[in-house]
């Protein structure tokens, strides 16, 4: 497929601008590009097409199933939209004066309570671009905290191995030294490695519940509490909120701080480079750091307050993505009480029903019931067959359904994780199962001919590695 | 499986070449680049860092995931492989021949298995 530069035509035009009405100014020869700016020239009939077609050679949940674990890959609902495409909403400037956009100050200071209530915290901000984002955020806020107790011996990050990258990334980016703990033979935190390894050197605890096997940490308030003892904070990361919410919060579990995917969790659009959101929200004690500027209501009048002297700064241009924050609180409250509840319950449901169907041949490495997702391995039929999760992931794209998470996490050889979530009803979950289980019996009894497919995409298997090794990052005009 | 005789070998997949008494080259295994698949990064400390035994020393990355490198020995790092950065290739085409780190003021020496021990600890892991 050729990129737009490439299908460009010199002079080629798509908008007719009117004449000029105010004076002709030159800008001074400092300020006058001396290269010639290179923009593609097209009509409008080209860039439509050309748009449509990358859409038709992308896989998006508007397409079909899209059971990407630990992604909570939700259909989002077109109400979002209609919300976020309010002029009222979408043609107002951040820079306006707080009087003179009270809908949207009133839209943040909702969505900080409705998702403060439902995470158990005190207080959120929406600053954060995207999940790793609010991670950082998070950690920032911890290390900010032990400073200002005067414990800035306190630089150790302990992340279970079953953890996500972007945890021990976060750490690191935070300038804290990262402690790995191995996973029980249960996959949940082994609390006697736990024991041994907090001190007087512990900034926090990063974790998820239910961890990336989608087992829920059984012993969470144990856990929370081994770690508060020994002078250390706990952050709760988001990602797996979406079995949990309505029904547990992280705040009542011991959590001092919790970060959201809102693109994943509350239904905001999701992929493709964003824009995201990654929330965050903090127990009372840590209010004090949260980024500026906070939403504050007096009288029903609503402000953003720029003074925080404790604060950790602002780590976004205003105020985040707005729109997206909007979308999410569009969802949970047309959602209400009981149906976020329902939801959740739905997604474990869904996930239950799936992994029961796939366990007819599938290896399933969780033991009793799962939340929101669940792990397969592909370790032995790998060995006997020469048939991986690759295989099988490749083989769902011919069949019109996105691959699951593969080889995460990392504490399962040959993973694919499963996470069908709520908004699939149960005629999708019959087909996926049955496509699954037709692909494996298809690969173990002919290997050469798994290894071949996809064969109806535009192109098969790309090298990854060579991919990896050797990127093409920038496109270079001959 | 080619395991050279003259190398001592760590669980965690990690070779040793002793140079003298207080120096050594420390590698992975073949088993583990071909566990590991192709590489496509590789992160090293810097010259005159302190390593310790039992703690990780660097990581290498493949396609699939990014696994620590477990220092089998305790001690200062007096030369790392940059070669390794450009070209993380090296590691599974020549695995005893890619070395890591050269490790000089040994320290602490982890137990280390000798190359039959080792191959018999492969099959196992198998």
């Amino acid at each position: 497929m050729k990129l737009l530069f490439e299908k460009s035509v010199p002079g080629r035009r798509c908008t007719m601008l009117p004449e000029c009405d105010v004076p002709v100014v030159t800008p001074s020869e400092h300020h006058t590009r001396n290269i010639e700016l290179r923009l593609p020239e097209l009509a409008e009939t080209d860039i439509a097409r050309h748009y449509s077609a990358l859409e038709r050679r992308a896989h998006g949940v508007n397409n079909g199933f899209y059971p990407l674990g630990s992604c909570t890959m939700k259909y989002n609902p077109r109400i979002n939209e209609a919300v976020a495409s309010l002029p009222g909403f979408s043609q107002i400037h951040p820079l306006q004066p707080d009087n003179t956009a009270q809908g949207s100050l009133e839209v943040m200071y909702l969505a900080n309570q409705y998702l403060g209530e439902l995470t158990g915290m005190d207080e959120m901000s929406f600053q954060p671009a995207a999940g790793a984002h609010g991670e950082l955020t998070c950690i920032m806020l911890f290390k900010r905290y032990h400073e200002a107790m005067g414990h800035t011996e306190r630089k150790k990050i302990i992340i279970p191995d079953s953890a996500h990258g972007t945890n021990p990334a976060t750490a690191v980016m935070c300038g804290m030294k990262v402690i790995n703990i191995p996973s029980g033979e249960d996959g949940c935190v082994d609390l006697d490695k736990l024991r041994s390894v907090v001190g007087e050197d512990t900034a926090g605890l990063m974790l998820t519940n239910p961890n990336t096997l989608g087992i829920f940490e059984k012993d969470i308030l144990e856990i929370t509490k081994i770690v508060h003892d020994a002078g250390g904070l706990v952050f709760y990361d988001g990602a797996n909120l979406n079995p949990i919410m309505g029904v547990i919060r992280p705040g009542d579990m011991g959590f001092d701080c919790v970060h959201l995917n809102l693109h994943k969790t509350f239904s905001t659009p999701h992929g493709g480079g964003g824009p995201g959101s990654g929330a965050i929200g903090c127990k009372k004690f840590l209010t004090p750091y949260l980024p500026k500027p906070r939403i504050k209501e007096k009288d029903g009048i609503y402000s953003r307050d720029f003074h925080g002297p404790q604060s950790i700064g602002k780590v976004k241009s205003f105020y985040g993505n707005f729109l997206i924050t909007l979308r999410a609180l569009t969802y949970v409250v047309t959602l209400g009480r009981e149906g976020i509840t329902q939801s959740a319950k739905n997604a474990v449901l869904n996930a239950n029903y799936m992994m029961k169907r796939l366990g007819e041949c599938y290896e399933i490495i969780n033991k009793g019931i799962c939340m929101h997702e669940f792990v397969i391995t592909m370790e032995k039929e790998a060995k006997e067959y020469g048939v991986t999760a690759m295989d099988i992931a490749k083989a769902l794209i011919d069949r019109g359904i996105h691959p699951p998470t593969m080889y995460f996490p990392l504490i399962v050889q040959e993973a694919l994780m499963v996470e069908p979530t709520e908004t699939e009803g149960k005629e999708t979950l019959d087909e996926a199962a049955d496509i699954l289980i037709e692909i494996y019996k298809k690969g173990i009894a002919h290997p050469e001919e798994i290894h071949g497919l996809p064969k109806t995409t535009p192109i098969g298997r790309p090298d990854e590695l060579k991919a990896a090794r050797h990127p093409i990052l920038r496109y270079v005009r001959e | 499986m080619n395991n050279p005789e003259h190398l001592k070998y760590s669980k965690s997949h990690e070779w040793v070449e002793f140079l003298d008494e207080t120096t050594a080259r420390v590698g992975i295994t073949d088993f583990a680049q071909n566990s590991l698949g192709g590489l496509v990064f590789v992160n090293l400390p810097e010259e005159e860092d302190d390593i310790t035994a039992g703690e990780s020393l660097g990581d290498v990355e493949s396609v699939k995931a990014v696994s620590d490198i477990i220092s089998p020995i305790s001690g200062k790092v007096a030369k790392i492989n940059e070669d390794l950065l450009d070209e993380p290739e090296k590691i599974n085409e020549d695995p005893y021949g890619a070395w890591f780190v050269e490790v000089s003021e040994i320290s602490e020496i982890d137990e280390l298995l000798d190359a039959k021990e080792y191959e018999a600890f492969c099959k196992e892991e198998e």
